[in-house]
């Protein structure tokens, strides 16, 4: 049995179609990524999933439990952290972990091996009120929360939007240790860089998923040849290159522009007609998964 | 229950972790208990007379001495001209003219007499007519005085009056039940509320909303605190009453109390209704401030429901206020019991299941 089993399932926020019919299943104890651009229907997803909204059409099971039907078995078995901080902020730390602990019925003890690597980063701020905490700490004890009852599925909206780059990665190993207890858990991020932590990824965007695979195959899915070229007027390379001969898209990534060629694509020709520009660079690349992404956008 | 009782402890710990929250509970009512009935009065005093006396007899002196005696006028001014004594009211300077007749004293025994005549300046409606009305009993009282000295037998009063269950018309027993109900309005009305969707800005329901708490518990949890609080706060309300201004119920204290709690369950459903439609705090206060205005100013609590309008007063019966404050004075002042009041009780209690129910059926877990 899948932990989480999607089918066609659609919202629309008065005009807005945020979720389009949606589909996929996430396997028990898997690190599921969903990566999209704000606006993806990520949040919306999440909120269906958590029973906090019902769909328009479609349905959708977390642990064999309906959305709909059995939304109460799901709240006790699922645990949330919503993308924006929201615990007590006036409440300390100690008081907060206590108050989801005692609402759920359980006490601390109970899932403290669970909790415990997350929550000895924060314990030394254990009299803090929540809401003083810096963005990573915060992200800590919501999580911390959110495992306090030994939850079976995870969800995650963003859990990693606002925070360092070393707190990020902390968060991610968190989770893989996490995975490793046998918890299932459903992740978005915004960051495509992060998606290779994840077993599997649905790239999603404007309510549909453009694709679901594990990253490294999505990453093979990139048929086409990919180039970076650099130049000292990087606006101005945008625009020649777009106009070359064999070339599919070209886009900025970073410091580099990354081009996509057909089979009418002559590298040579390409560096003869850039060779006066001042720093022209050009070399070939390996496709990540925005390029994925850049590509199946444009479909 | 356990899980009820952990929001509660959660609940209060809020309350007192909010830095001006349980300072606002304390020293509001006494504030507004010291303070405003000090300043909220329809007691006239302070009238300033103008005697124009033509008659310059033993009976004008006296009524002018009557008059300047009174704790209620100023005699401002003694003259002998009508116009000139009008030109002052006219400025302002007086209130009230008292004109007495020429032969007035001497004529007072045969049949035609000619009569005093009183003219006020009703600008400010409620000092004219009072006024008038303390300047008619002074002279009415010198008259009487005046007669009973002249005749062997003691002439019988043509008019007594009494004023019952608060003979010396003070207006601070009339308005302290009134400020009591508006403390309820502000501590039970508006604070749930505000606490409520405070919950819904800082995004802490959703949180809480994914957790197996049922709805019913967590409403209640939001309630209780402010209904204990708002009886806590009454119970100030009414020893202030006592033993500042002597004003003790004579009726029963549970008849306030069993009136109390349904007109609390009433004014805090009203605004879990409200908490439930608003996304922010500034739509709660403006829609609250709206409904408390609409209920402090028509139902009775401020100006007497039977000088309203015939539909105002039919109005009236859908303000909660209005049931409440006809219990709260009719017990302080008359010492009315349950039974003769359980139209107001009745009416109290389905008030409490209406908009209590409401509540209920308006608020969503899920959207």
């Amino acid at each position: 049995m899948n932990a989480i089993e999607v089918d066609n399932l659609s919202k629309s926020y008065g005009k807005v179609d945020a979720l389009k019919g949606v589909s996929f299943e996430v396997r028990k104890g898997e690190l599921f990524g969903l990566i999209g651009p704000d606006g993806a229907g990520k949040t919306t997803l999440f909120r269906l999933l958590t029973t906090l909204l019902n769909p328009d059409s479609g349905s959708a099971k977390v642990e064999g439990c309906d959305i709909v039907k059995d939304y109460l078995s799901i709240r006790s078995r699922i645990g949330y952290m919503p993308g924006r901080f929201s615990l007590y902020s006036d409440l300390s730390v100690e008081e907060n972990l206590n108050f989801f602990a005692a609402i759920f019925g359980v006490k601390i003890e109970e899932s403290y091996d669970l909790v415990a690597p997350i929550y000895k980063h924060i314990e030394p701020f254990k009299n803090r009120k929540a809401g003083k905490l810096s963005g990573g700490m915060k992200q800590k004890l919501a999580l911390s929360c959110a495992l306090i009852h030994r939850p079976s599925v995870l969800f995650l909206d963003e859990p990693t939007t606002g925070v360092d780059a070393v707190s990020r990665s902390e968060f991610w190993d968190m989770l893989a240790g996490l995975k490793l207890k046998g918890i299932t858990i459903l992740v978005s991020t915004p960051y495509m860089d992060e998606a290779n932590r994840c077993d599997r990824i649905a790239l999603c965007n404007e309510g549909s998923i453009l694709s679901i695979d594990t990253p490294e195959k999505i990453v093979q899915s990139f048929d086409s040849k990919l180039y970076g070229v650099k130049a000292k007027n990087m606006f101005a390379l945008l625009e020649s290159s777009r106009k070359f001969r064999g070339v599919v898209n070209c886009y900025p990534f970073g410091e580099w522009h990354h081009i996509v060629i057909d089979k009418d694509f002559d590298i040579e020709a390409l560096k003869k007609e850039n060779c006066l520009i001042e720093g022209f660079e050009i070399k070939s690349v390996d496709a990540s998964i925005e390029d994925v992404f850049i590509k199946l956008m444009k479909k | 229950m356990r899980t009820f009782i952990v929001l509660l402890q959660k609940e209060f710990l809020q309350i007192c972790r909010n830095s001006f929250l349980p300072k606002l509970i304390i020293a509001f009512p006494i504030m507004l208990m010291l303070i405003m009935p000090l300043i909220m009065t329809m007691d006239v005093r302070n009238v300033n007379v103008a005697i124009v006396d033509m008659d310059c007899s033993s009976v004008s002196r006296r009524i002018a001495s009557h008059i300047e005696a009174s704790d209620y006028f100023t005699l401002k001014q003694t003259s002998s001209e009508y116009p000139l004594a009008l030109s002052a009211l006219e400025e302002g300077d007086i209130d009230v003219i008292v004109q007495i007749p020429k032969d007035f004293e001497r004529n007072m025994t045969t049949s035609y007499q000619e009569r005093i005549s009183i003219t006020a300046n009703a600008v400010n409606a409620t000092k004219g007519s009072m006024g008038m009305q303390y300047v008619i009993q002074t002279i009415a009282s010198s008259l009487k005085e005046v007669k009973n000295e002249n005749s062997a037998i003691a002439t019988s009063e043509l008019i007594t009056i009494e004023n019952r269950y608060n003979p010396t018309l003070n207006y601070r027993h009339y308005m302290i039940p009134a400020l009591m109900i508006i403390i309820f309005i502000l501590i039970c009305g508006f604070l749930p509320a505000l606490s409520i969707v405070g919950e819904k800005e800082s995004g802490t329901i959703e949180q809480i909303n994914v957790t197996p708490v049922s709805r019913f518990s967590f409403i209640l949890s939001k309630l209780l605190p402010y209904w204990i609080i708002g009886l806590f706060v009454v119970t100030i309300a009414m020893i202030i009453a006592r033993l500042v201004y002597g004003l003790a119920p004579i009726g029963s204290v549970g008849t306030i109390y069993l009136g109390a709690l349904l007109f609390i369950l009433t004014i805090s459903g009203l605004s879990l209704t409200v908490a439930n439609f608003s996304e922010t705090m500034q739509q709660t206060i403006f829609v609250m401030f709206f409904i408390i205005m609409v209920n402090m100013l028509m139902s009775g609590l401020l100006t007497p429901i039977d000088s309203m309008p015939e539909w105002a007063q039919n109005f009236t019966l859908i303000l909660p206020p209005r049931f409440f404050i006809e219990i709260l004075r009719s017990v302080y002042l008359k010492g009315t019991t349950i039974a003769e009041l359980w139209n107001n009780f009745v009416a109290l209690g389905l008030f409490a299941i209406i908009f209590n129910s409401l509540a209920a059926i308006t608020y969503k877990k899920q959207s």
